[in-house]
């Protein structure tokens, strides 16, 4: 059962997804759910396990050894992020039933809950295939269903944020088919270790080059970096409050983590930022993209989709760090991934909280909420200040890194342009909170009640893990540095 | 480029013609049935660049059989199979958004997307 482990992580969600539709009962298919992302969660901590004991693990699926058949490969990185996404979708489906009673018509319940542990199927193969085609698959299974799940929010703009996010994804995916079609057409493998050794002297083809372009466009339209984030801050904001925490914590992550898997496990460092400055691009759209961001977030009046532009500015943090491909910025790129998925999870989990108290998320709603909701507007402080990166929380831990990796590189005034971005996030984490403390409470805030415990526990299992791995580094940081150690061929 | 190489490659011709007349419809739309149309041609040009790929000069179906002589060359069957599943998903996508617009014309009344731009600014 155990040498099973990596294929059950995934066959689990997938399989429950589909047998939930047969359990009419509302309750019922939700506890059915529940159930198997707690296991799912559970089985990615043992996978986790199992590597920390005994190192990387190859499984065969249907023992056809690999790279004729498909091979699933867990090794640090992927089980650092597969433990996260898995967590995080099943401490979100624990927070999930009330802000959904309140948001989607109940009769609709039974088909959320699949397209849920769809979504995470997805995000999850992303991370544990170990063939570049099972890649893309993965990459629509759960781009369909967020796609299916955005378009349930209650706004009529919805379906039409969903659609324009469909559009853009499914070019991006479209392109990722392409670059992968003329990898195969050039090394005859899907497999991603197979293929970097026969890729490994036939750099200079124009076909690799053309490939490399393709999927680094493609993944760029799914990681929302500037300027291919059109698609974000709607598809936040008009999704259903759940959906938006689950796959702002995830969804960019993921793809961040497949671009990393492709740049670094395929192509090598050295194609992509030596001989084709890929680096030099990366390090400019991250930093105009954290700006332009970090700014459009000051002046929205909407919640969400403050935290959405806040969502694309941080994309552009992790992405700094694997621009700098030395060993404190890769790490310190991974551990931002973990890091933003536990602070915008938990961030998006309070506007959830808010939104089912308020009915409402805009800023002039939530004034002198903090009185009435005095736990929600708390764990609004806490998560600012960890997206804002003071120290003792998560947030710190990645910028120091990336602060580190800069200086290392003598990239200076990266360095200061990071500092001063954070100075940003404080304008506009200060300003929610300024409006939620010192403004005359509003009608809706009046009569607001604190938000049910059944969201409250799971919002603050997030907000306070940000000050846990602010403190306690060693499975967060510890294992980002493994993971980009070995991403960097093993020498630091 | 002689003459040759034009019609050697008329296949990946016609892909890149293919690919970019969807790209295209899908930019320069306004119509939101129409971006679903771009974007299936799109996608189906991507599929013939797989199955070109995939084709050997001569090459039959990857099927043993008593007859087949031993210098027999035979067409790679991956590529074709890849794209089977890659049909699928790009069936499922076309569905859903036919099925999002259905709820968008539900909603606005309308599927030209200026017209649903100025319907938002108006609310």
């Amino acid at each position: 059962m155990i040498e099973h482990l990596p294929v059950l992580t995934i066959a689990v969600p997938l399989i429950a997804a589909p047998l939930c539709v047969f359990l009419l009962n509302r309750t019922l298919v939700y506890l059915f759910a529940l159930a198997v992302c707690w296991a799912t969660f559970g089985m990615s901590i043992l996978l986790l396990d199992q590597v920390l004991e005994s190192g990387p693990i190859s499984y065969e699926l249907g023992s056809w050894p690999a790279p004729y058949g498909i091979e699933y490969v867990v090794d640090y990185f992927s089980a650092f992020v597969m433990l996260f996404v898995s967590g995080i979708g099943a401490v979100v489906l624990t927070y999930a039933p009330q802000s959904l009673n309140d948001e989607i018509n109940p009769s609709k319940h039974y088909m959320v809950y699949p397209m849920y542990l769809l979504c995470m199927t997805g995000l999850l193969g992303i991370c544990i295939t170990g063939d570049l085609f099972n890649v893309f698959v993965f990459l629509e299974i759960s781009s369909l269903s967020s796609y299916a799940l955005i378009s349930l929010g209650r706004s009529r703009r919805a379906p039409l944020a969903a659609f324009q996010y469909l559009v853009m994804g499914t070019i991006g995916a479209t392109f990722l088919l392409i670059g992968i079609g003329l990898l195969y057409q050039l090394t005859g493998t899907l497999n991603m270790a197979d293929m970097a050794m026969q890729l490994a002297d036939d750099h200079d083809s124009r076909t690799t080059l053309v490939a490399f372009a393709f999927m680094t466009v493609g993944l760029s339209i799914k990681m929302a970096v500037f300027p291919l984030h059109t698609w974000l801050p709607n598809a936040y904001t008009f999704a259903p409050s759940v959906v938006t925490g689950f796959i702002a914590a995830t969804a960019t992550k993921v793809s961040v983590y497949a671009f990393i898997r492709i740049v670094f496990g395929i192509f090598t460092p050295q194609f992509a930022f030596d001989e084709h400055a890929l680096d030099t691009f990366l390090v400019v759209f991250s930093l105009i993209g954290i700006f332009v961001a970090s700014v459009a977030a000051i002046y929205q009046g909407n919640l969400k989709r403050m935290l959405a532009y806040s969502s694309i500015a941080q994309v552009g943090y992790m992405l700094l760090g694997v621009s700098m491909h030395n060993l404190d910025g890769l790490t310190g790129g991974i551990v931002h991934m973990f890091n933003h998925a536990i602070i915008k999870g938990g961030l998006f989990l309070v506007v959830g909280c808010f939104a089912l108290r308020l009915q409402s998320v805009r800023l002039e709603d939530l004034s002198g909420a903090a009185k009435t909701m005095p736990l929600t507007a708390l764990a609004w402080v806490l998560g600012g200040l960890g997206l804002i990166g003071v120290p003792l929380t998560a947030g710190f831990i990645s910028k120091w890194l990336l602060l580190t990796a800069a200086l290392e590189n003598g990239y200076y005034l990266v360095a200061a342009l990071m500092l001063a971005s954070s100075l940003l996030a404080v304008v506009y984490v200060w300003r929610v909170v300024e409006i939620l403390y010192f403004s005359e409470p509003s009608e809706a805030a009046k009569s607001a009640r604190e938000a049910p415990w059944s969201m409250l526990l799971p919002t603050y299992a997030l907000i306070l893990a940000i000050l846990v791995f602010g403190v306690w580094t060693t499975y967060s940081a510890g294992l980002a540095s493994e993971a980009a150690s070995s991403l960097l061929g093993g020498t630091p | 480029m002689d003459i040759d190489m034009v019609l050697g490659l008329y296949n990946y011709w016609i892909v890149i013609v293919l690919m970019m007349t969807g790209f295209y419809i899908v930019i320069a739309r306004g119509n939101l049935i129409k971006t679903v149309i771009g974007l299936n041609v799109f996608q189906i040009s991507v599929f013939l660049l797989y199955i070109t790929m995939g084709r050997v000069d001569g090459g039959t179906a990857p099927i043993l059989h008593e007859t087949a002589s031993a210098d027999q060359a035979y067409s790679n069957p991956l590529p074709s199979v890849l794209i089977l599943t890659a049909i699928v998903v790009g069936v499922a996508t076309t569905a859903l958004a036919l099925a999002l617009i259905v709820r968008i014309r539900e909603d606005y009344g309308t599927i030209e997307e200026d017209e649903i731009l100025i319907l938002d600014r108006e609310s």
